[in-house]
């Protein structure tokens, strides 16, 4: 917790000052070039970017500790930044968590097949596609899906969260999940098909490094010498795998979700950007091209925290996963 | 029939871009139900390859294995790794030289006993488990219902190697193979865990194959003894007969380097001298011929063949004739 705190403050200090280093503040973003001297000064005033910077920040911090993160003046001006990242949180966090699924459900079982049968061609192909998964630009594997299955054959929707003629009831905010909760199955399923471009454009790098991280730590666990006495008490190949391979070789792979969240961020301004997903990815895109500041810093500041929330869970079931670091934590 | 016959065994390895590599050469012997037998050689010589061999454990790629293995009159070798499953466990186990490592760290230890016993013997998970504490007692763990659910680290490396025992154990099988299960181990413990062997397999029909490159403990275990160098038996004898007049150079300096309570006062330990480096092939010559106190010329040119020799087996062209107690005593 102090952890979370210290990460708070220190990354809200850096984001607000760097932010208004920036060359053309949020003024010339709103005003353009029709600005008059006057009105530019009005604004600055009004705006309270006049006063020293580190007035402007314990202004900022008292207000933000009762949940006041100031007004939007870009990405949707006159609405709270708080209400703003509020209302888009959910989309983000859907698309999010469909993505690390994809690259779970894939990446592990693949990750294990290839170790398996290490040289293989399901090898091979695994390690060549987890490069181009690593390395292709997330924009333009987005963009590629976008053009051809949505824009060309037509499969699927090109944007969105949700066609504008289904009248779906909210609930969660999780626009598949409510469709389930619901049993409106007709906007679950456009919901899904929605989700999916994006998902798979998403998960393309954790993916690839999940993949990876299996692989290479089957192929370390294959080697011990625990397997091998697996192997002489002549276990039936399913639990030498779940038992003696897999929850040995999950270790590795549970840290490398953990830090893969962080990844997905940047991830998601580019996703969302392509994909018109309405989400705090999209906000940060828009918010960086208008110096929105109030929203810049409420959806900053929330991700770091997410961010360290996740890689603390992931400590957590870490020492469930590992008996040796439970008992190291019990001395401690 | 003997329960385990291993005939001409050899093991080769093939690794890329490598010459093939002979790791053991045609070797035989046989183990009786209930018999212990000591498979001794130093660090390299094929006792631990052999022992994978028989177990079906040596890498499918890159390890080739000719001649045979027969169990209880089943050929071992050509079994495919499922046919094996059936047998592993629960009429072969074995018992690692490193504790520690040969244990999964994330299991408990209960339950790593307890698998064994749903797989081979269809128990259910609770009588499983409770056979598992049973065998924990057994084999002088204390306290044993707290320990099934304790992990590796959480033992100390004695109880650890128990646990291994333990397991191997666990279905009564009929061939237990240890694999220097003492050398990762304290001196005070290993004596420890040697009596404790013993005395789960005597008077048992359980057989022994003990595997170690430490004479001292073939000296309180094994009925016969094999001794291995460079990949091949070079010495077979009855555990007396083999303290008493090794016939093999190699036994020879074996025995006058292990310290012996009997040895007069001040008596030296005579290490053997060169290394397994200085190996010539076998196909050469004798491939202790570099090291051979007792070399003659023919050793450099003529590989001797395993011979009959006085109720044993001997592969030398000049066999020690006097035992290593009265040369001491003429020097
Ligand atoms: N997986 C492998 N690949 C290639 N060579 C191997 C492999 N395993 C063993 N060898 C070789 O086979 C030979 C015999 O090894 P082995 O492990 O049986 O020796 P050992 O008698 O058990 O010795 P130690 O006392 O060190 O355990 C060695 O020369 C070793 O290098
Ligand atoms: S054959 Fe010759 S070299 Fe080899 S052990 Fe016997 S005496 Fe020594
Ligand atoms: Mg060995």
């Amino acid at each position: 917790m102090l952890q979370l705190a210290l990460v708070v403050v220190v990354l809200s200090v850096l984001i607000f000052g760097w932010l208004r280093m920036l060359p053309g503040g949020p003024v010339s973003a709103l005003l353009g070039d029709r600005g008059t001297a006057e009105s530019r000064a009005e604004l600055t005033e009004a705006l309270g970017l006049n006063d020293p910077i580190f007035v402007q920040y314990f202004a900022f911090l008292g207000r933000a500790i009762t949940g006041d993160f100031g007004t939007s003046t870009g990405v949707s001006p006159g609405k709270p930044a708080m209400e703003l990242f509020l209302e888009r949180f959910p989309a983000t966090l859907e698309l999010s968590i469909a993505a690390i699924l994809l690259a779970l459900i894939f990446a592990i079982p693949l990750g294990y097949l290839a170790a398996r049968r290490r040289g293989g061609w399901l090898d091979n192909a695994g390690v060549v596609g987890s490069m181009i998964g690593i390395s292709i630009p997330i924009f333009f594997l987005a963009f590629l899906l976008k053009y051809f299955l949505s824009i060309k054959l037509g499969w699927l929707p090109t944007g969105g969260r949700q066609s504008p003629d289904i009248d779906a009831t909210r609930i969660t905010g999780f626009f598949v999940l409510d469709g389930v909760l619901t049993r409106e199955w007709d906007a679950a399923w456009d919901a899904l098909r929605h989700l999916l471009l994006p998902a798979v454009a998403l998960a393309s790098i954790p993916f690839a490094v999940i993949f990876r991280i299996t692989r290479a730590s089957v192929l370390d666990v294959l080697d011990e010498d625990y397997v091998r006495t697996a192997r002489s008490k002549g276990l039936t190949r399913r639990i030498i795998r779940d038992r003696h391979i897999l929850r040995n070789a999950m270790l590795p792979v549970v840290t490398t979700v953990g830090l893969q969240t962080g990844a997905l961020l940047s991830g998601a301004v580019l996703t969302e950007t392509v994909f018109s997903w309405q989400g705090i990815g999209q906000a940060l895109a828009i918010g960086f091209e208008r110096k929105d500041f109030a929203v810049l810093q409420v959806v900053i500041i929330a991700a770091a925290m997410a961010y360290v929330l996740v890689n603390l869970i992931v400590d957590l079931s870490y020492a469930v996963i590992d008996p040796r670091i439970r008992s190291a934590q019990k001395v401690s | 029939m003997a329960l385990l016959e291993v005939r001409d065994l050899s093991i080769t390895f093939h690794r890329k871009g490598e010459e093939p590599s002979v790791a053991v050469d045609n070797i035989s012997f046989n183990v009786e139900p209930g018999q212990t037998v000591g498979l001794v050689g130093e660090s390299g010589c094929g006792k631990s390859v052999t022992s994978l061999a028989i177990m079906g454990l040596l890498p499918s790629r890159g390890a080739k294995v000719g001649g045979s293995v027969t169990f209880e009159g089943e050929e071992l070798l050509g079994l495919s790794q499922r046919e094996l499953d059936e047998r592993r466990g629960r009429d072969l186990g074995m018992v690692f030289q490193d504790p520690l490592s040969s244990l999964n760290p994330v299991v408990p230890i209960g339950l790593q006993i307890s698998e064994v016993l749903e797989r081979h013997r269809k128990l259910g998970r609770k009588e499983a488990k409770a056979e598992a504490a049973e065998l924990l007692n057994r084999v002088g763990i204390p306290d044993p219902k707290r320990r099934l659910d304790e992990y590796p680290h959480q033992l100390s490396g004695g109880m650890r190697q128990r646990a291994l025992i333990a397991i191997a154990l666990a279905c009564r099988p009929r061939l237990l193979i240890a694999d220097e299960p003492t050398t990762a181990l304290d001196v005070t413990i290993q004596a420890q865990i040697l009596s404790l062997l013993s005395e789960l397999v005597s008077g048992t029909d359980t057989a022994l194959i003990m595997i170690t490159h430490d004479l001292g403990v073939v000296a309180g275990l094994c009925d016969e003894v094999n001794v291995m160098y460079g990949g091949r038996i070079v010495e077979r004898a009855q555990r007396h007969a083999l303290f008493a007049e090794p016939r093999h150079p190699y036994t020879h300096g074996l025995l006058a380097s292990i310290p012996r309570l009997d040895a007069p006062r001040g008596e030296k330990l005579v290490p053997i001298r060169g290394s397994v480096v200085d190996n010539i092939a076998w196909s050469r010559g004798c491939a202790f011929a570099p090291r051979c106190p007792s070399q003659l010329e023919e050793c450099w040119s003529d590989p001797p063949e395993l011979v009959d020799d006085r109720g044993g087996m001997l592969r030398c062209h000049n066999p020690v004739e006097v035992a290593p107690m009265a040369a001491e005593g003429a020097r």
